[in-house]
């Protein structure tokens, strides 16, 4: 594992060679979030009811607030896209000469971009909540922070292979920007962050959204928090988030080894 | 035991013809035509140990495409290769661990970091010993005169100077065997020269062996004892270079240096094929260089002589202009 640890190393000092784009991409990131809450007071403001869904004004503040930090762990900006151009452009050679797993490195090298992105948002972060802590009505307990801390761990696991296994595509074919661009706009509402999954009650089909891979990446994680999720399901859930996270991995690996035995290895 | 030996090595792509103009853009949405094109077909290749051997042909002849199948890039379509006494495409750790593989066109290293870094990687990525890595990065940088650049980011270095980088980085976990795609591409006459000298030490040293592309002669003249060429997909040629020159270079090149300009016929049965002031150019055969001699002996207006051989450059090119048209019936001409 040694080698894989000196590539998340390598990538982070990578990372940080940029320092104006690093810390404009990092320190803006959470702005939007400031007229999300706008929008949603206009909401709140202009219907006859305190709660919707079961969610309070402060409530869905602090929900979208809290999806922030989800997607910090469960996005993966770059890696689907830029893995599909490694494989067009024939630059994924390295990994397939080298006694690397292609994989690992790439898992290694998010690890590393996520502990720089974390690392230096956390003050402008930890500003934000500060500024919003009224909006929290309940913090989860001991066990209760354990098992947020580990729905974090898993949204970034289930990200970090369903993206992979998108770029992967790229072995059959060479653009994946259109396809990408459908399975994020997929995602973004069907994991909770436009608004929490609980709001589509109506459709009868909450439940199975919540049980879709999509909601570890962002609604999951977010609903522990607020203690949305009952707590005897609590368990069955995060079981259930790393049946997903095994089943992206194994899937990436089928994937990779179809892959690789069709590749042409054109522009290597 | 060869380091590589292939038994019928053939590969076929397929690909998509792409109709021309707006309307054949439309008309391949929906209507594809598919066609299966032959890189490599057949190749049967035994090189031993210690080694370097050019591998030459014409664009698209299928010399990368070889390469990435002896490398494990690629699987091939049929026929087997052994390389290193593995297969290459099941790639196997060891494999991995025993080759590399320099495209000059590609880089391996990091792009925004110096190249230092990218070696420390390979350290790990390899497993090097760290005595072992600090001596061989001293003694390969020694060796190119590059030590300087270390702590430069890639990006900044020149092509010649990242070359030797490359170089480096790919011999740093003590390859058996280096696969080398056109390594002096885009580089100055000094560059490739400094390239050169440093394949010669290294094979004499270590014995790797080398299997090497290149449009540039001078790179197989100085390093290859041996060529193989491919035409086509086929392999057309084994042998050395001299081989070559001997079979397709018949011909002699003799410059003739008058007091004063003559006509381009002065020779009987003889016309100059190149006229530069007082400078007569005439491409002779073997077989005529007497006779020819034996016309001039009369005269007393030569001021000097010089019987050249042609260029390699012009050597091989004829020889892939004869192959290209006969390759689909011609079997491989093999000399030992």
């Amino acid at each position: 594992m040694g080698k894989y640890w000196n590539i998340g190393k390598l990538a982070l000092k990578e990372r940080l060679v940029y320092r104006g784009d690093f810390f404009l991409s990092t320190v803006l990131r959470f702005l939007p979030m400031v007229t999300s809450i706008l929008l949603w007071k206009a909401v709140f403001g202009s219907a006859s009811q305190d709660q919707l869904s079961g969610f309070s004004l402060n409530q869905v503040i602090a929900y979208l607030l809290l999806v922030h930090v989800s997607r910090m762990f469960s996005s993966m900006p770059g890696l689907a896209v830029n893995l599909a151009r490694d494989i067009r452009e024939g630059t994924i050679k390295k990994f397939l000469i080298q006694p690397l797993d292609l994989c690992t490195f790439l898992l290694s090298s998010r690890v590393a971009h996520k502990i720089a992105y974390i690392s230096t948002s956390l003050i402008p972060y930890a500003g934000l909540f500060l500024a919003c802590l009224s909006f929290f009505d309940t913090f989860p307990s001991g066990l209760g922070w354990v098992y947020y801390f580990i729905s974090l761990a898993l949204g970034f696991l289930v990200g970090f292979y369903f993206e992979l296994c998108i770029g992967m595509i790229g072995f059959w074919f060479l653009e994946v920007t259109s396809l990408l661009y459908v399975v994020t706009t997929l995602s973004f509402f069907l994991s909770g962050h436009l608004i929490p999954l609980d709001f589509l009650d109506q459709t009868g089909w909450v439940e199975a959204l919540k049980a879709l891979p999509f909601s570890y990446m962002a609604y999951f994680p977010a609903a522990l928090f607020l203690g949305k999720v009952p707590e005897g399901e609590i368990v069955g859930r995060l079981l259930l988030g790393i049946f997903w996270a095994i089943f992206f991995w194994g899937l990436s690996r089928v994937i990779l080894h179809l892959g690789l035995k069709q590749y042409s290895a054109f522009g290597a | 035991m060869p380091v590589i030996k292939t038994q019928n090595l053939t590969k076929e792509f397929k690909v998509f013809e792409k109709q021309p103009g707006l309307g054949g853009a439309f008309r391949n949405l929906f209507n594809r035509k598919a066609k299966k094109v032959l890189a490599v077909d057949s190749i049967n290749l035994e090189i031993q140990e210690g080694e370097i051997v050019g591998f030459l042909g014409p664009n698209g002849a299928g010399k990368t495409t070889t390469l990435k199948m002896l490398s494990g890039l690629v699987f091939p379509t049929r026929g087997t290769a052994e390389v290193l006494g593995y297969t290459p495409w099941k790639r196997p750790i060891e494999f991995r661990k025993a080759f590399s593989l320099v495209m000059g066109q590609k880089n391996q290293l990091w792009w925004d970091l110096p190249a230092s870094d990218s070696f420390f990687l390979l350290r790990e990525i390899y497993g090097i010993d760290r005595k072992k890595f600090a001596s061989t990065v001293d003694e390969l940088t020694t060796l190119f005169q590059c030590r300087d650049l270390l702590a430069q980011p890639v990006r900044e270095l020149s092509l010649g100077e990242r070359m030797k980088m490359e170089l480096t980085a790919a011999l740093l976990h003590e390859p058996k065997l280096l696969l080398l795609d056109e390594p002096t591409i885009g580089l100055d006459v000094v560059a490739q020269s400094s390239i050169h000298k440093f394949l010669e030490e290294y094979n004499r040293s270590r014995k790797i062996t080398i299997l090497m592309t290149s449009h540039y002669m001078r790179d197989v003249e100085r390093l290859c004892s041996r060529v193989v060429i491919i035409s086509s997909g086929k392999m057309v040629y084994d042998g050395t270079l001299d081989g070559i020159k001997k079979r397709h270079g018949n011909e002699k090149t003799i410059r003739v240096l008058f007091r004063k300009q003559v006509s381009p016929g002065i020779l009987p049965g003889l016309q100059a094929s190149e006229v530069r002031g007082e400078e007569l150019q005439w491409h002779v055969s073997r077989e005529e260089i007497p006779k020819f001699i034996s016309h001039l002996a009369g005269r007393d207006d030569v001021v000097d002589i010089s019987i050249e051989d042609p260029p390699i450059e012009e050597v091989i090119s004829k020889f892939f202009q004869s192959q290209v048209i006969q390759a689909p019936t011609l079997p491989a001409q093999v000399e030992s």
